[in-house]
């Protein structure tokens, strides 16, 4: 019998077992159920889906809700962000924005949604571009105060020396120098955002139906051949967004790693 | 080049950082074209000064004026001056071209028209500089150190040297009035900071502006200077040209930083006549009180070995070590107990027995700065004497409260390496070596200076503890004046 000997390579085992299970095999699952019907390949699933006007508007609607919330987390996030890694207690503080993360998001949208309806506000998009902000915000603080803070005091310190005034450091320095840090924040609201479900629902009372929300409508109904079909536009939508941002970051950071 | 116009001029600036000193009471006038030097060991608070006329920190009270203008509440970005910082700071995500134009692209410049203000006042109309402007100055700029192919490189592909060149050129760009230099080759390796070195200067004597230049080696600045100012804890030492500041060094401290020196304890019998390391010799100083305690510096180079049987060998003694060094000998010889080290070019056996001579003019003679330990303080109790916090048992019987004066021998004081069995605790902030013991200065918490003699030497930084025994301290009652 050979000898089981404890190899480097043993210790990859349990990760490829991992992958195989939970990586690999739900994509196949995708593909088979995607493009084969009745045993035959076949792209009437395809067909079906985007033949279906009412199917490209709930995609282009969850674009434009993920493009605003990220918009709008950005806004918010920055100078938030800017502010904490400015104060003595900022490390502080930015637990105080991370702390609901620690609460399950089902809940915590659920909570929301009371309270919505306690201050008698409309459900509707408004309220659930509310509630993905609230979401994904500290997603998008973490980054940029890890970005911002790491930048050295002696760049703005030259910056004011050659004659920038506070807001041209500001704008010329500082901005440019966290882009790092914004495009990780960027990555990590958006692509969560066009692909995430149950908040919309749950904040417009089912009136609004995200893209994320369809697929999981779709996999309920048994349309397997359809779900799966969004799913793979799903995954394009995520893919080509990264590759989007990478260009971009690469071309502005050649040098530096993106954080996190 | 220099004419008398004072560029810069700093008066009583202090500066506190939470209610610690590290800029006391300076004043300071840099002139016109002049190449400046703030020379001292860290902490001495060369950096802040500098920061301060940069306008990076606010001075706690005193004034800063630039060309006549008090700035000391003017932001950095509207002074006319300009910095190459100790680590470059040049921005990573600007190439070197942007880098340099960044100072030019917010400049603004009369251009030519006149404009009548809502107040009634005139004033210059103003415009921007146009790109081809900048590019012919960023390009000029690149030409002057020696970059000219590198304009669209990353600076971070940019080694030590370059990215230096490059801190130089975005700053100069700025056609500044002060060039303020922060330790700019501390990061280079010796022989490019060599380069660098005659490089700054060659620049300084081709633009004719001020330059304003930190530096913790002293070899840089008794190379580049113009004027040196030698500072330590807070305070300026001597302000002189690098030859006088290395000939004449105001006080023991700066002999001992600034090359390399020999101190001695001494005495002056009378004018013209020391005494040290048990001998007695001729000098050229006078006016000093008859048996007053001095300092005797001789520089290395100016002792000269003789036989032993020389009739103008001034002194003998036996040589300890003899190392060459390329174009000298350092030899370290012992006489009458007292090491002295000296630079010639003869060679010597180690046990040899030499003798010394030094010119009279080549003793340099000065005042000690303290002669003993004086502090004023109060009794706490009969026999027991406050000093720094700490209880001294003491022969005087005067009751609790009065106030007296303590004065202890610098001999007396006892340093223990444990601050835990010391009465109290300080850290050693100097050692200079005389010759047969050392001097320590140990500052306690109360923050007083003890000067203490020793054979051991203490290192800077190390917290001690201090004893002083019982009888070699000596009360005086202070006695209120009245008027």
């Amino acid at each position: 019998m050979k000898k089981l000997t404890l190899s480097r390579k043993v210790f990859s085992y349990p990760y490829i077992l991992f992958m195989l299970l939970f990586v690999v095999t739900p994509l196949v699952l995708i593909l088979v159920n995607a493009f084969i019907v009745d045993g035959k390949i076949d792209f009437s699933n395809f067909v079906d889906y985007f033949g279906n006007p009412a199917n490209m508007n709930v995609l282009t609607l969850s674009i434009e809700v993920g493009v605003i919330t990220t918009l709008l987390c950005l806004l918010i996030g920055y100078p938030t962000a800017y502010l904490l890694s400015k104060m003595n207690a900022g490390k502080l503080l930015v637990l105080i924005f991370i702390m609901p993360m620690w609460v399950n998001f089902l809940l915590r949208t659920l909570a929301t949604k009371t309270i919505f309806e306690a201050l008698g506000v409309q459900l509707g998009i408004g309220t659930v571009i509310a509630g993905m902000v609230y979401n994904y915000l500290p997603m998008m603080i973490l980054p940029l105060h890890t970005t911002i803070s790491g930048i050295d005091k002696s760049y703005i310190e030259a910056a004011g020396d050659l004659g920038a005034s506070p807001l041209r450091v500001f704008t010329r320095v500082v901005v440019p120098m966290s882009m790092t840090g914004i495009i990780s924040g960027i990555t990590m609201v958006f692509i969560p955002t066009i692909s995430t479900f149950a908040i919309s629902q749950l904040l417009s009372n089912s009136s609004i139906y995200l893209f994320g929300d369809s697929i999981q409508l779709k996999f309920d109904q048994g349309m397997y051949g359809v779900g799966s079909v969004m799913s793979i536009v799903m995954l394009v939508l995520v893919l080509l967004s990264n590759f989007i941002i990478n260009k971009v970051s690469g071309r502005d950071n050649q040098n530096r790693s993106t954080l996190l | 080049m220099s004419n008398n116009v004072n560029i810069i001029e700093i008066k009583n600036v202090v500066k506190d950082y939470d209610g610690k000193t590290v800029v006391e009471n300076l004043n300071l006038k840099i002139k016109k074209g002049e190449f400046v030097t703030l020379l001292g060991p860290s902490g001495c608070g060369k950096t802040t000064t500098l920061r301060m006329i940069a306008g990076f920190e606010k001075p706690t009270s005193g004034q800063v004026f630039i060309d006549g203008v008090d700035v000391t509440d003017i932001p950095p970005h509207l002074r006319p001056v300009n910095t190459v910082f100790q680590k470059y700071a040049l921005f990573p995500h600007l190439n070197v071209f942007k880098n340099i134009a960044f100072g030019l692209q917010l400049k603004m410049i009369p251009d030519g028209t006149e404009k009548v203000g809502k107040d009634g006042k005139v004033y210059e109309g103003l415009r921007r500089l146009t790109k081809q402007e900048i590019e012919e100055k960023v390009n000029r700029a690149l030409k002057m150190v020696d970059l000219e192919d590198y304009g669209y490189r990353d600076v971070t592909s940019l080694s030590g040297g370059q990215q230096q060149r490059v801190a130089i050129a975005r700053a100069l760009v700025n056609e500044p009035e002060v060039l303020l230099l922060d330790e700019p080759l501390g990061a280079l390796d010796l022989k490019m900071r060599k380069d660098m070195q005659i490089e700054l200067m060659n620049m300084h004597k081709k633009l004719g502006i001020t330059f304003v230049y930190v530096t913790h080696d002293q070899e840089e600045a008794l190379t580049m200077s113009d004027t040196i100012v030698v500072m330590r804890k807070g305070e300026i030492q001597q302000i002189g040209t690098p030859k006088k500041v290395y000939d004449e060094p105001a006080n023991a401290f700066v002999a001992d930083f600034i090359g390399e020196s020999n101190i001695f304890s001494g005495v002056m019998l009378e004018d013209y006549k020391v005494m040290f390391a048990s001998q007695t010799f001729e000098c050229v100083d006078k006016g000093f009180k008859q048996n007053e305690p001095i300092d005797v510096i001789i520089r290395p180079e100016d002792i000269y070995i003789l036989d032993a049987d020389n009739p103008s060998a001034m002194f003998k003694g036996v040589v300890d070590s003899c190392v060459f060094k390329g174009d000298h000998y350092q030899i370290i010889l012992i006489t009458e107990g007292n090491e002295m080290l000296i630079h010639d070019n003869v060679e010597c056996e180690i046990g040899q027995e030499v003798g010394g001579y030094v010119k009279p003019f080549d003793l340099h003679i000065m005042h000690k700065s303290r002669i003993i330990n004086e502090i004023e303080t109060q009794m706490w109790d009969k026999g027991i004497v406050e000093i720094c916090g700490g209880r001294f048992p003491c022969d005087s019987e005067l009751p609790e409260n009065t106030p007296v004066k303590v004065s202890v021998e610098f001999k007396d004081v006892e340093v223990c390496d444990d601050e835990e069995d010391g009465e109290i605790g300080g850290e050693v902030v100097n050692t200079i070596y005389k010759g047969s013991y050392y001097q320590c200065v140990i500052r306690t918490d109360s923050n007083y200076d003890f000067f203490v003699d020793t054979q051991d030497e203490w290192l800077k930084g190390d917290r001690v503890g201090i004893n002083i025994p019982k009888d070699k301290i000596k009360i005086t009652p202070i006695v209120a004046e009245e008027e």
